[in-house]
């Protein structure tokens, strides 16, 4: 492709631009992890590895990872068998109501979540009377995730289109069998990159969840919602954040991995 | 073609939620003032193996957050009773945790008590139940906002005044009135902090109250519709001045420490800190005094757990865990012996915790109702549901 | 019998149709257009003005209050303009940023550059905005220590910090789908403009931006909505403005009916928005 040299380091100026915006706020942190304020004043005085050695005694910061995990962990599960389902339904078929459903499923991430929360908030305790707790956070959590996984599998069906498939069933496969050797093979990286983002949402999802968590739940972003306004606790925070950062290099060199042996995986 | 039949489909989803929706809406018919009757504990029996709270964050601390604050595990060997707490970050958003029935106690604010009774949300307290409410102090007990009629509804927890911070290195003269903060040509204007909350209207109310007697207002939380607009209005005028208002002591220290604020409403614990990070800050309660909160615990009328609940609205106001929780907290504490166990030994005296003349011009919070809280009962007062509005109104204007 | 049961399904596509959608639609319209219809019937409620329990009495009291309040239309346009110079500075910031990424890095650091974009998705939220205060603080904050002596200044706390942090959030909500739409461009096409004689510039109006457009709009779609109901930012670093969200989550618990009104109105917007954007094929992109 011809782009001119003046024109390519353009570019790369404004990715650096760029990326230095994203990683200058990021470096504050976790020098802010060792600032010995409590209030995180600037610059810092003197530096202390007082908060990590707090945070490594912190029991709370442990168990809100874990909830955070188990209520990702299963809103992806259920937005994983929703929105694959859906996709097949609206790639495969015609029926009424299709246009309102594809629209439909994009409500709940496009509708802000302070609006979401308070009605499943509304919903499960005035009007159903459900227990809120770890399940009411999952049924939030998977309503918003729904659409990612949807899209996703949505664009691989159309591209697969059904020839495979038909071939699979012209040789003598029944459809459980097609569905388990061809479809689900083909669709397996898109299924992958459509459940790490609803993962990703679902981890650090504050608004939903500070309507939907019952008693003795506290995610991690509640936990650090509780924590962070308490100067006491709030140097901990930064050390948390710092972690998740470093933490995060996992799942997205697991994403990256798989987007190499598919062309389109990469949406994440 | 199309577009017709997108249509029809989106007007069959939404009759469908229609439906849905009628048909789960409740149909409550509009209540009196009447206090529902709600009965009170007779007798504690065996612990039904866990307790639900409510509770502000840092009142109920099992050791997870920092090993050394523990008043929770303690209380799980000694009764058998798991602690599942909720934090709850505003007044309202208790008030809204309670209603759904899943909790047993609460640590009602002054700004959440009241409702929480009228509501029939809470029973009334068994005091005989509750052996350590003997050593409350006795200011506290059968107040407005957590009695009826006598009928103790609640166990207070401790208590605060809204104190008037300055940087002592800034503010020149120091202040000693409410009225530098709503002073129009403030030299300090853009400086100025307000505590961001309905509840702060109040603070103005109390300001008319003590420099405009022919408005005529006895209790800064029952306020006509004309006192209640003048007090907007002060806030009105006080808007320009305000650089940010604050929520969260963690903002409002920061602030105060760098400057941004120099003068404006703060809490004793947010002085302390501040002080403790080396900023030349000071906190008065002006000659108007002040608002001021009280904390109450609460048993809900639908408990399930009651006996555990009972055991915890004990536990939590021994002196041992008084103390402990207003020290990590940064309130007086309600227990006249805990100051005897707090680790810093002028902690009580730098909260006034036993001082009964400290506290005399110190208006708690409440919820203001129609009926007035004053005993007026020739105009209806602006209930509390209005000084949201008019907050969220004053906060956008 | 698997077999027979894999038969049976084959040749009934009905009920395959219905075993596939029952579950997707019974959740969307039962647990989330259920849950929303509820809440906006609420509006036309009132309340007891005393316990805050809601009475389900209609009356349209709660629309006239905050239509004839100007406070109510000043935070909405606020809002609205918040979320819309959002979506405008990611869009700027992104579309460049995703290009060099997709077509001008080579593959190897193609992937470290999506990484790179992505990792800042992982540290909380609340985290960042309280990074961007101590960034923005007025005399004390990062900005001005770093920038203060060539004579650049904070804005200091509201409108701008406010779009900024929210800019921040939601940026890579922004690139992601830009770089995916890139990626699929084939090369080809570009050097077909070239070999045609039309300049860079030109390339990227005619061919580049209508081919992303639909990408575009998708991320728009993440840092217009989220901008629109977010109210923690602007707790924290907003000063003394107040979003939209800021109203709704305060009226909630004492005045649920109040809030449910209010909420109608990014929920209107956000209804128009979908229809417009509905045509461009966005919405497949998301």
């Amino acid at each position: 492709m011809t782009i001119s040299n003046k024109a390519r380091y353009a570019l790369m100026s404004l990715m650096g631009v760029g990326l230095a915006f994203i990683y200058i706020p990021l470096s504050v942190v976790i020098i802010n992890s060792f600032n010995s304020s409590r209030t995180f004043s600037w610059p810092p005085q003197s530096f202390t590895t007082q908060w990590w050695s707090k945070a490594i005694g912190n029991t709370g910061v442990r168990k809100a990872f874990g909830w955070s995990l188990t209520a990702g962990l299963l809103a992806t599960a259920i937005a994983l068998l929703l929105g694959t389902s859906l996709a097949f339904a609206v790639s495969r078929y015609d029926f009424f109501g299709k246009e309102v459903i594809s629209l439909l499923v994009i409500l709940p991430i496009s509708l802000p979540g302070v609006v979401t929360g308070i009605a499943l908030s509304n919903a499960f305790n005035q009007q159903l009377g459900i227990s809120t707790g770890l399940m009411t956070i999952v049924i939030g959590h998977a309503t918003f995730t729904i659409v990612v996984v949807y899209n996703n599998a949505l664009a691989r069906l159309k591209r697969m289109g059904t020839s495979l498939q038909e071939a699979s069933m012209d040789l003598g496969a029944n459809g459980i069998t097609t569905f388990r050797l061809i479809t689900l093979p083909n669709l397996a990286s898109a299924l992958f990159a459509g459940a790490l983002l609803a993962f990703g949402l679902s981890f650090d999802e504050i608004v939903v969840t500070t309507f939907t968590a019952g008693p003795g739940i506290q995610t991690l972003p509640i936990w650090i919602y509780n924590n962070l306004f308490r100067p006491n606790q709030a140097p901990i925070v930064n050390v948390v954040a710092a972690t998740l950062v470093i933490v995060s290099v996992l799942p997205i060199y697991l994403s990256q991995r798989l987007s190499q042996d598919s062309t389109s995986g990469g949406r994440f | 073609m199309r577009k017709k039949r997108l249509f029809s489909q989106i007007a069959v989803a939404s009759a469908i939620a229609l439906v849905l929706a009628s048909c789960s809406s409740s149909d409550k018919k509009a209540s009196e003032t009447t206090l529902p009757k709600v009965e009170m504990m007779k007798s504690l029996g065996a612990g039904e193996g866990q307790v639900n709270i409510v509770a502000w964050a840092g009142y109920v601390e099992n050791g997870s957050n920092d090993p050394k604050v523990d008043w929770v595990t303690g209380f799980e060997k000694e009764t058998g009773c798991k602690v599942n707490v909720k934090v709850g970050s505003t007044s309202d958003e208790m008030v809204a945790l309670m209603k759904t029935g899943e909790y047993d106690v609460v640590s009602a604010s002054g700004d959440a008590s009241l409702r929480l009774i009228y509501g029939g949300d809470v029973a009334p307290v068994n005091t005989a139940l509750v052996p350590n409410y003997a050593d409350i102090f006795a200011d506290l007990k059968n107040q407005q906002w957590n009695s009826v009629d006598g009928v103790a509804y609640g166990i207070p927890h401790g208590r605060g005044a809204n104190l008037l911070a300055y940087r002592t290195d800034i503010v020149n003269p120091a202040p000693t009135s409410w009225g530098a903060v709503f002073d129009a040509n403030s030299p300090y204007k853009g400086r100025i902090t307000a505590y961001d909350s309905p509840i702060y209207i109040a603070d103005a109310a109390l300001y008319l109250m003590k420099t405009q007697p022919d408005l005529g207002i006895k209790y800064p939380y029952a306020l006509d519709q004309k006192q209640f607009d003048a007090a907007v209005a002060l806030l009105k005028v006080q808007k320009p001045l305000i650089g940010e208002y604050w929520g969260d002591y963690l903002k409002h220290v920061a602030s105060l420490k760098s400057g941004g604020t120099v003068l404006g409403t703060t809490w004793q614990v947010n002085i302390n800190l501040a002080q403790s990070e080396g900023v030349k800050v000071e906190g008065i309660k002006p000659v108007e005094g002040s608002t001021g909160w009280s904390d109450t615990w609460m048993i809900s009328s639908k408990a399930k757990n009651p006996n555990c609940a009972y055991k915890w609205m004990n536990s939590i106001v021994s002196p041992e865990s008084n103390a402990a929780v207003a020290e990590w907290f940064g309130e007086a504490p309600s227990n006249a012996k805990a100051c005897d166990l707090t680790s810093d030994k002028n902690f009580c005296t730098t909260y006034h915790a036993a001082e009964a003349t400290y506290w005399n011009d110190v208006y708690y919070w409440n919820t203001a109702t129609e009926a007035c809280l004053d005993g007026r009962k020739d105009v209806k007062c602006v209930p509390y549901s209005e000084w949201v509005k008019a907050w969220s109104s004053l906060r956008n204007a | 019998m698997k077999s027979s049961v894999a038969r049976w399904m084959y040749k009934r596509p009905k009920f395959r149709l219905v075993a596939l959608l029952a579950a997707p639609t019974l959740w969307l319209v039962v647990a989330y257009l259920g849950a929303l219809g509820a809440l906006l019937v609420t509006a036309f409620f009132t309340i007891d003005s005393f316990t805050g329990d809601v009475v389900a009495q209609f009356n349209l009291g709660n629309f006239q209050d905050m239509l004839t309040d100007p406070a109510y239309r000043n935070v909405v346009l606020r809002t609205l303009g918040i979320a819309l110079s959002v979506t405008l500075i990611c869009a700027t910031f992104a579309i460049p940023m995703a290009f060099f990424m997709a077509k001008i890095a080579k593959p190897r650091n193609q992937k470290i550059l999506v990484a790179l974009v992505l990792t800042p998705l992982w540290a909380s939220y609340l985290v960042k905005i309280y990074a961007w205060r101590s960034m923005l603080e007025p005399r004390t904050g990062v900005i001005d220590w770093v920038l203060g002596p060539i004579g650049i200044r904070s804005p200091g706390f509201g409108g701008p910090a406010i779009v900024i942090g929210l800019s921040y959030l939601w940026l890579p909500y922004m690139i992601l789908p830009i770089y995916a739409g890139l990626e699929r461009l084939p090369n080809s096409l570009l050097d077909a403009s070239g070999d045609l004689g039309a300049g860079n510039f030109y390339t990227f109006r005619r061919v580049i931006l209508p081919l992303i457009f639909p990408s575009l709009v998708a991320g728009s779609m993440f840092t217009f909505s989220l901008s629109l109901g977010d109210y923690i930012t602007a707790q924290i670093i907003g000063g003394k403005l107040q979003m939209l969200g800021n109203v709704v989550y305060q009226n909630f618990s004492i005045n649920l009916p109040f809030a449910a009104t209010i909420a109608t109105i990014p929920v209107a917007i956000m209804a128009i928005y979908l229809w417009l954007v509905r045509r461009t094929g966005a919405l497949a992109s998301l």
